[in-house]
C-alpha cells in the first residue's frame, strides 16, 4: 500500500468513525446541555443510556419496528430524567449525588431486564448511503449514515437557535444562571428543571437506542463502556453550546477512529497511545483553549460544581 | 467478623449433618458421597456467544447425564465474592467438584477455598495450578482452542481473495498470541503468500471499539475476520454486514453470520465435564493436570457454514484429521515477525509442549506488534 492509499484510509476511517460512533455522544451530550443549562447536573446519564440500549433492542426485537424502539427508548430516559428532576425539587437534596444513584440503578435495571434479548437478533436501524454514486468503496461505507445522525445535527442548530432567541430559551438559561431572577419573573424554577431534565433524559434514551440499533447493533451488558460519562464531561468541555457539543461529539468519533485504522494499515507500535487518542485530543484542547480569566464564564451559574 | 461467620457455618453444618443422619437411620444406607454435585461459576452472562458460553453449554450437556446435580452461578466477579459463592455451593448444595471457569478466580480465591474445603476438589480453566506450590485438591484444565483456530486459519486460507485476513485481539497475553499465530501457520499451510493484519482493542469487552476494528480491517482490504474477545459477537455481525467471511471463536456463533461464516474455533468443555464426573461417580482420584486439543475432542470446529467452499472443507477437515493424529503444526523454520528466528529449520514444537502456553511473539506473516 502506498504512502498517499494508506493516508486516505485513516481519513476515511476517521471521517466514517466520526459519523458512526459520534451519535450517541451528541445526543447525550445534547440532553446534558439542556439539562445543565436550566441549572442541574444529572450524572445518571450513563445508565439512561444503557436503559435506552435495552429497551430499544427489546421493543424492536418483540415488536418488529426499530423506530418504536427508537421511541420507547426515548419514553424510558424521559421517565429516569423525571425521577431526577422529581427528587430534586425535594429541600436539600444534592443532585450529583441522585445522578450516580440513578445512573447504577438505570445499569442494574437495564441488565435485569435486558438478559434475555442478549441472544437474539433485532431489527436494525436503517442507513442513507451518501456516497455510493462515487463508485469509491471505502467512501461509500464510510457515508453510509444512520438518520439519526442528522436528527442530531438539526437538533443542535435547533438548540443553539432556541437557546438565543426564544422566549422558552431565555426562561430555561434564566433559571439556570439565577433562580432569584427567575422566581421574581414568576417562573416555577422547579417545573423548568424537571421539564429540563426530562427532555434531557429523552435525548440520552435515543442516544442509546441507536447503540443497540445501528452502531455496534446489539445488545449487550459491556455496550456503552462509559459513553454516556464521557457525553456529560464533553458538555463542559464544549462550554453548554449545543454547537460546540456537536464538534466535540464528531472529533471524539474521529478520534476513536484513529487507534484501529492506524493498527489496520500496518502502524501497530504503541496502539494503547493511540486507542487513548479521543482522551489525548481532548485534554490537549482542554489545555489550549483554557484562560486564567473567566474559564468558565459561560457556565450557568446555579450549577453545583460552579456555586 | 470471622468467628461469627465461622459458627453460623459451623451450625448449619452440624444441622445438616443430623438431618442427614436422621434422614439415614431410617432409610436403607445409600453412597450419598458419590453421587457428583458439581458447582460451576461463571464471570460473565451465560448467554453471551463466547466464553461463558462454552462453559454453560458444557454445563447443559452435563446435566443431562443422570445421577449428576449441577449448581451454576453466572456474572460472579474476581473478588472475595467467589468465595461466598463457592463456599455457599459446598455448604448449601454439598458441591464436591467446583470448576471455576475465570481467569482471576484463581489466585486467592480458589486457593483459600481449597485449603479450607480439603475433601472437595477444585479446578480452574486456565493455567495457573503447579504441583508443587498449591493444593492438591485443586488443579487446571484446559483446551488447546489454538489448534481449533489453526484449522480456521486453513479453510481461511482458502476461501480468502487477498490473501489478506483480520484478526481482532483483546490483549497481547501468551494465549491470545498463540491463536493469531497459529490461525496465521493455518492460512500459510494453503496459501503461502497469506498475512494476518492484527487490531489489539485493549480489553476484553468493547464493542465498540470492536466494531470500529472490523470496518477498519475491511477497509484495510482484508476479507476474512476473526477474533479473541470475550464475546465475538460484534465483531460476527459487523462483518457479516460488510460482506465479508468470518471465523469463529469460543463458541459457535454460525447463526449471527448466515451468508459468511466459514466454521469456527469452539472449545468442548463437556467432554472434560463429563469424565471427571464420571470419576466421582466411580469414587476414583481426579488428575490434577487435564490438557488436550482436537485429539482428545476437547476442541472441536463448528460446522461449516455458507462462507466455506468446498476445497476450504476438504482442507479443513485433512488439518482436522493430522491434528486428530497429533501431528505438529508449529514446525520449522519459523521465525517471528521481528525477524528472530523460534523453531529451526528440522525441529518442530509437540502440540503438547508447554512453550506453547508460553507464546510470546507474534510469528512471521502477521502484520502487528505487541506493544
Amino acid at each position: 500500500m502506498s504512502e498517499n492509499a494508506a493516508l486516505l484510509t485513516v481519513l476515511f476511517a476517521m471521517i466514517g468513525g466520526a459519523i458512526r460512533v459520534s451519535t450517541p455522544f451528541i445526543f447525550v451530550s445534547l440532553g446534558e446541555c439542556l439539562t445543565e443549562k436550566s441549572g442541574r447536573i444529572n450524572l445518571g446519564l450513563e445508565g439512561t443510556l444503557v436503559f435506552g440500549a435495552m429497551a430499544a433492542y427489546a421493543i424492536s426485537f418483540l415488536s418488529g419496528s426499530p423506530w418504536l424502539g427508537v421511541f420507547v427508548a426515548g419514553c424510558c430516559g424521559a421517565l429516569l430524567g423525571a425521577v431526577h428532576g422529581w427528587v430534586c425539587k425535594l429541600p436539600r437534596v444534592n443532585d450529583v449525588a441522585i445522578g450516580i444513584a440513578l445512573m447504577t440503578f438505570g445499569l442494574g435495571l437495564a441488565f435485569f431486564f435486558g438478559k434475555p434479548y442478549i441472544q437474539p437478533a433485532a431489527p436494525r436501524l436503517p442507513s442513507i448511503p451518501l456516497a455510493d454514486w462515487t463508485g469509491n468503496a471505502s467512501l461509500a461505507t464510510a457515508l453510509k449514515v444512520n438518520p439519526l445522525f442528522f436528527v442530531g445535527i438539526a437538533l443542535a442548530v435547533f438548540l443553539s437557535w432556541a437557546f438565543r432567541n426564544t422566549r422558552t430559551g431565555l426562561i430555561l438559561r434564566t433559571t439556570g444562571d439565577s433562580a432569584a431572577a427567575a422566581r421574581a419573573m414568576g417562573v416555577s424554577v422547579d417545573r423548568v428543571r424537571l421539564l429540563a431534565t426530562t427532555a434531557g433524559g429523552f435525548l440520552a434514551g435515543v442516544g442509546g437506542s441507536f447503540l443497540s440499533l445501528y452502531y455496534p447493533g446489539s445488545w449487550s451488558e459491556g455496550l456503552s463502556s462509559g459513553q454516556g460519562l464521557m457525553a456529560v464531561a464533553l458538555v463542559i468541555f464544549a462550554r453548554w453550546d449545543p454547537m460546540r457539543c456537536l464538534f466535540a461529539s464528531m472529533m471524539f468519533g474521529a478520534a476513536g477512529a484513529i487507534g484501529p485504522a492506524l493498527q489496520s494499515i500496518g502502524i501497530t507500535q504503541g496502539y494503547y497511545f493511540f486507542n487513548a487518542a479521543p482522551y489525548v485530543v481532548t485534554l490537549f484542547i482542554m489545555i489550549a483553549s483554557s484562560s486564567t480569566k473567566g474559564a468558565l464564564a459561560s457556565a450557568p451559574g446555579e450549577l453545583a460544581v460552579t456555586r | 467478623m470471622s468467628f461469627k461467620e465461622m459458627d453460623r457455618r459451623t451450625l448449619l453444618k452440624s444441622a445438616a449433618a443430623g438431618i442427614v443422619g436422621v434422614g439415614a437411620a431410617g432409610l436403607p444406607l445409600r453412597a450419598f458421597a458419590a453421587a457428583p454435585t458439581i458447582g460451576i461459576v461463571y464471570v460473565g452472562p451465560r448467554d453471551d456467544f463466547g466464553w461463558n458460553q462454552a462453559h454453560a453449554v458444557a454445563a447443559k450437556a452435563l446435566k443431562s447425564v443422570p445421577g449428576v446435580k449441577v449448581v451454576e452461578e453466572e456474572n460472579v466477579p474476581e473478588t472475595v465474592a467467589v468465595q461466598k459463592s463457592m463456599e455457599s455451593m459446598i455448604n448449601l448444595d454439598g458441591a464436591n467438584l467446583i470448576f471455576a471457569t475465570s481467569f482471576g478466580y484463581f489466585d486467592p480465591h480458589m486457593l483459600e477455598m481449597a485449603k479450607k474445603y480439603p475433601k472437595v476438589e477444585f479446578r480452574h480453566a486456565a493455567g495457573l495450578w503447579t504441583k508443587d506450590k498449591h493444593p492438591g485438591n485443586a488443579g487446571s484444565y484446559y483446551g488447546y482452542l489454538n489448534q481449533g483456530h489453526y484449522v480456521n486459519g486453513v479453510a481461511a486460507g482458502v476461501v480468502s481473495k487477498t490473501g489478506k485476513l483480520g484478526f481482532i485481539a483483546a490483549k497481547p497475553i501468551p494465549t491470545v498470541l498463540l491463536n493469531i499465530n497459529s490461525f496465521l501457520l493455518g492460512a500459510r499451510k494453503s496459501n503461502p503468500k497469506a498475512t494476518v493484519q492484527v487490531i489489539f482493542t485493549g480489553d476484553w469487552s468493547l464493542p465498540v471499539r470492536e466494531a470500529e476494528a472490523a470496518n477498519a480491517l475491511a477497509d484495510a482490504g482484508c476479507d476474512v475476520i476473526t477474533c479473541h474477545v470475550d464475546s465475538p459477537k460484534v465483531v460476527i455481525e459487523t462483518a457479516e454486514r460488510r460482506g465479508l467471511l468470518t471465523a469463529g471463536h469460543n463458541a459457535s456463533q454460525a447463526p449471527l453470520a448466515p451468508k459468511g461464516f466459514i466454521t469456527g474455533a469452539e472449545y468442548k468443555w463437556e467432554t472434560i465435564y463429563k469424565d471427571f464426573a464420571a470419576l466421582i461417580a466411580k469414587g476414583e482420584k481426579l488428575p490434577n493436570y487435564v490438557r488436550g486439543g482436537i485429539d482428545k475432542d476437547y476442541i472441536a470446529n463448528t460446522a461449516y457454514g455458507a462462507g466455506a467452499s468446498e476445497a476450504a472443507r476438504k482442507a479443513a477437515d485433512a488439518a482436522t484429521a493430522d491434528l486428530k493424529a497429533n501431528k505438529p503444526y508449529v514446525v520449522g523454520p519459523l521465525k517471528d515477525n521481528k525477524g528472530n528466528e523460534v523453531v529451526p529449520a528440522g525441529k518442530s514444537i509437540d502440540n503438547y509442549d508447554v512453550a506453547l502456553e508460553q507464546t510470546s511473539y507474534l510469528v512471521e506473516g502477521v502484520v502487528g506488534s505487541i506493544t
